[in-house]
């Protein structure tokens, strides 16, 4: 259940593109099933009432679809952002992937996106239809007679359970109240996994990460993979779509991918969400989250336009490299 | 592949000594590419050359590989040797089997295999190397000196007499510097403003050199030989071609209790002031923060008794842009502050004094004529103590002094306790010291003098209390030869501060992408071989700048700062480096990332339109790196998320089959 409505977005949409503030709206289309919800770029009225929708599944981020919807439109495109998708925004702005001029940007409340695995966990497979009231969830499946009830807190998406805030950090137009950055447990799986032996560890991966098939949905969804030639589609790089040849090397996409985008994650979670086999990739990068907070002090990717993030910027005050060594040996 | 040959160097036995230098060049000559492997007792020797010439040409070598000292000391010689061959300079690899390999190894074995090895990365590297030409950029004939004591004095004059134009630019109202405020001069005792004003006149009167007083520099653009400086000249409030230095502004104006920076607060001056007699340029300076017209609108006397109409309460900060070849850092330096040595009670009595003080107050043109009196009622001391090494050599608490020896202190104050014994010989003199550095011609003459001749009572051992009690300032210190406590009850307490960079230093590095230590000290190119220049190309060094100093050697690095310029912009045009960066246009997505490294604001970006297969266009903004400003540092390639920035002759490919050699 989210506070704002589904119509009041389409009034507010259907407004704008009456009084030709914006030509297009990027938003949340309407799917096969009430769960899956994908993005789209909406040209009229019409369209917009039509499929637009805005409910428990939008979870996907619109600030990367900025970057090749922007530059195209007449006028301005209207993007609708949660708190979390305007951090993306910053960093994206930060990093010139597109005109801000060209964007008018609707900041919408969230409550937290429901993960449907999660209710397919609770609720079975053949679910027809999905409806929410007053935060619970009426699941409508083909094996059984009566709506299952289920309460979006025990279905919410991992990266909402620990959401790091409610705070839009962009916007030019707030709907409903803006929250604030919140403590949250993000961590808490990354100390446990720096908790294992260095073995558990491996294995830990390797049963993770063995299961990937190298669809790269992490790496189209991600916000900070902007490259104009992925190193992975680039044939002069030497590891152009490289089928693992070892178990080694299976890891090695993802831990690639982790360093790349190191200092400019900004933990959106849309690795994880995407990934058609569950894999905790959001893992990865909080681990470097959390060294670089630990390293060279608090750092939140995209939470102002400009920022320096501290992996590419000196000062005297940063770590030795021997201490770093010297905490990771106290450590194990 | 390329055709290419290998050449081992013996260094003598520098690698001979560790290294099976003929086993070497047996086995790098299996490598791919390979076709000629020798060795040979000296490389860099004429005949070595020699050597490497006739096999280029006998072999058809494309490329070569010296495996020897580090690139540093003959990356030169042997890519002039290729030149002259035939090939490219840049299809030169070094190998440095001698600081990185026979000299850290003992054993003959080890030191082998690892020569091999970097042998074996370096033909990996040519095998990818490309020809590559330096671009060029013009010169600007003429220099910028910034600081305007002896040492900017000096090196502007040189510069200037070797008809080059040279601009000083002065932060205080005058050019002199610290020189201007000491009375005599070790060893030779002769006065410093009889030595030092005549030049401040030459400079003044130099057809080649123009002095921007009380200005600054603001911002420092461009590279070696071609340099956009901003300077900020300060409103002094006084037309300065008008104004005649007669002084009656200064007579007249009736704010006259400020304190006097060139007295060192010891006594004081007026609003409107000119620093001291001899001041060049000799003109007024209005001190707004202490003119009454400037503050509240309330005066205007000296603009009234002024003949010359040079008043001009109106004047605005200026800043003029001027283009430079050079630029000489001669920011020099202050003595430290004595707030953390209050236990020499610097802040609790008058008669306690720094030895600069110390120098005005035996200074004719001082507070007190030049009679030595004591600050707090004028009266003559009878004992004075001196104390060495305040804050100097202080290893022991950084936080609170330096851990440098301040080089001149031993010497000013050998001078002070034998000027005060010649002129008072009723003073009792001590000097408490940890050691007496004397290293320099006729000064521990000087020093054995003030000891035999004057009577001087040197003490080894530090003071370590002193306690104004009445009139008398208790001193309390150890003497260590004798073992014992020493209760002296002086009349003035003379601290030898140490001295430290000026404040203005570490900005202007920073402007200048000078490097620095980490005492604000410039560092030089070379500690031994480069000591007058900057690692940042075309920024030299003159003075206390880049480490203390006393006068006859500021003067000689002055000097050589000045022929390094000369040298400089005797050239019409300057070979660039062809080791740059370079953005592929087609992977970089123009995210800025690089041009927040680059610490030398060589990346732009631009918005550059692109044909796309499918034969539309799309317009993307790209970095663009100006090859004229790249120092080929790399920061950008490493920083690069795309993999869009590479390093011309270090490119990643290069540097990864190296790797892959090694690792091989």
């Amino acid at each position: 259940m989210q506070v704002i409505t589904r119509e009041q977005l389409i009034e507010k949409a259907v407004s704008l593109l009456a009084a030709n503030t914006v030509s297009c709206v990027l938003g949340w289309s309407r799917g096969e099933f009430d769960y899956d919800v994908s993005p789209a770029v909406f040209r009229s009225e019409e369209e917009v009432r039509r499929n637009f929708v805005w409910n428990d599944f939008c979870g996907a981020n619109m600030s990367k679809y900025l970057i090749s919807k922007a530059s195209g439109v007449d006028g301005k495109i209207l993007v609708f952002l949660k708190p979390c998708d305007t951090y993306s925004f910053n960093q994206l702005l930060t990093e010139h992937k597109f005109d801000r001029e060209k964007v008018y940007v609707v900041a919408v409340p969230c409550d937290g996106m429901a993960d449907f695995r999660l209710i397919k966990k609770v609720c079975g497979e053949g679910i027809i239809s999905i409806d929410s009231e007053d935060a619970i969830l009426k699941v409508k499946t083909l094996y059984s007679d009566s709506p299952i009830s289920v309460p979006l807190t025990d279905v919410l998406a991992e990266r909402c359970k620990n959401c790091k805030s409610k705070k839009h950090v962009a916007y030019d137009e707030l709907l409903g109240e803006d929250g604030n950055v919140l403590e949250s447990g993000r961590f808490d799986e990354v100390k446990k996994l720096e908790a294992m032996t260095a073995e558990e560890r491996f294995e830990f991966w390797q049963n993770e990460l063995s299961r990937c098939i190298r669809c790269n949905a992490c790496r189209d969804v991600c916000p900070a993979c902007t490259c104009e030639k992925c190193v992975f589609n680039n044939p002069s790089s030497g590891v152009e779509n490289k089928a693992a040849a070892n178990s080694f090397e299976e890891k090695l996409f993802h831990i690639i991918r982790a360093f790349h985008v190191a200092g400019r994650c900004t933990d959106c979670g849309e690795c994880s969400r995407v990934c058609p086999q569950n894999i905790p990739l959001h893992l990865l990068n909080r681990k470097f989250i959390k060294d670089i907070n630990e390293f060279y002090g608090e750092y939140q990717a995209g939470e102002e336009i400009g920022l320096r993030a501290p992996l590419t910027d000196y000062t005297t005050e940063d770590i030795e490299p021997c201490e770093i060594f010297h905490r990771r040996d106290t450590d194990a | 592949m390329q055709r290419i040959g290998v050449f081992v160097c013996w260094c003598g036995s520098n690698i001979a000594g560790t290294v099976d230098v003929k086993a070497v060049a047996e086995a790098l000559k299996n490598e791919p590419g390979v076709v000629f492997s020798t060795n040979y007792q000296y490389m860099c020797s004429q005949a070595g050359q020699d050597m490497i010439k006739a096999a280029i040409a006998g072999h058809k070598l494309g490329g070569i590989v010296v495996c020897s000292c580090s690139p540093r000391m003959h990356e030169a010689t042997f890519r002039k040797t290729a030149s002259q061959a035939g090939i490219n300079p840049y299809m030169v690899e070094i190998a440095n089997i001698r600081e990185q390999c026979s000299w850290v190894h003992k054993d003959m074995a080890t030191g082998t295999e690892k020569a091999i090895i970097l042998g074996k990365a370096a033909v990996a590297k040519v095998n990818l190397n490309t020809p590559l030409t330096p671009g060029e950029s013009p010169v600007t004939k003429r220099a910028l000196v910034i600081g305007g004591g002896i040492a900017g004095i000096q090196t502007a004059l040189d510069i200037a007499d070797a008809g080059f134009p040279v601009d000083i630019v002065e932060t205080k109202p005058t050019i002199g510097g610290k020189m201007a405020q000491l009375d005599k001069t070790f060893p030779t005792l002769d006065c410093a403003a009889c030595i030092l004003t005549p030049k401040m006149v030459e400079v003044a009167q130099h057809e080649n050199i123009r002095i921007f007083s009380y200005s600054e520099v603001s911002e420092i653009k461009g590279f070696v030989g071609n340099f956009d400086v901003t300077i900020k000249r300060k409103a002094r409030y006084v037309k300065e071609d008008i104004c005649t230095g007669c002084g009656a502004c200064v007579e007249k104006c009736p704010m006259k209790k400020i304190p006097n920076e060139f007295n060192l607060g010891m006594d004081n001056r007026s609003a409107v002031y000119i620093p001291f007699a001899q001041a060049v340029p000799k003109v007024a300076t209005i001190d707004p923060n202490a003119c009454n017209m400037l503050k509240n609108g309330r005066c205007g006397i000296c603009a009234k008794v002024c003949t010359a109409g040079a008043i001009d309460y109106t004047q605005k900060d200026e800043y003029i842009e001027e283009k430079y070849g050079a630029i000489v850092a001669a920011t020099g330096f202050n003595p430290i502050s004595m707030d953390k040595f209050d236990e020499f009670a610097y802040s609790q009595s008058k008669d306690v004094i720094t030895s600069l003080e110390f120098e005005r107050l035996t200074n004719a043109a001082g507070p007190t004529a030049g009679k030595l009196l004591r600050p707090s009622d004028g009266k003559h001391p009878h004992t004075i103590v001196f104390v060495q090494c305040v804050g100097s050599r202080c290893s022991a608490c950084t936080e609170k002094g330096k851990e440098y020896c301040s080089k001149i202190c031993c010497m000013y104050t050998a001078k002070h306790a034998m000027l005060t014994r010649d002129k008072y010989p009723d003073t009792e003199v001590y000097v408490f010291y940890i050691d007496v550095r004397t290293p320099g011609k006729n000064f521990d003459e000087f020093y054995r003098r003030a000891v035999e001749e004057y009577g001087v009572n040197y003490i080894k051992g530090m003071v370590g209390k002193v306690t104004p009690e009445g009139s008398k300032l208790k001193v309390q210190a150890s003497d260590l030869i004798a073992n014992k406590q020493l209760h002296i009850d002086a009349d003035l307490v003379v601290l030898a501060a140490a001295i430290e960079p000026d404040k203005s230093a570490r900005p202007l590095a920073t402007m200048l992408t000078a490097s620095m230590d980490t005492n604000d000290f410039f560092t030089e190119a070379h500690p031994k071989l480069r000591p007058v220049e900057s690692p940042t190309a075309g920024v030299f060094l003159s003075g206390t700048c880049q480490g203390p100093k006393d006068i006859p050697e500021t003067v000689s690095q002055a000097g050589a700062a000045a022929s390094k310029v000369i040298g400089l912009l005797a050239k019409d045009k300057l070979t660039g480096n062809p080791c740059i960066a370079k953005s592929d246009e087609w992977m970089c997505n123009g995210c800025s990332s690089c041009g927040k490294v680059c610490a030398y604001g060589a990346i732009t970006y631009e918005e550059k339109e692109f044909r796309l297969p499918d034969r539309t266009t799309k317009i993307r903004r790209v970095a663009s790196v100006n090859p004229a400003v790249c120092q080929g540092c790399g920061a950008c390639t490493v920083t690069c998320p795309s993999g869009a920035m590479d390093l011309n002759g270090f490119t990643t490919t290069q540097i990864m089959a190296e790797v892959d050699a090694i690792c091989k």
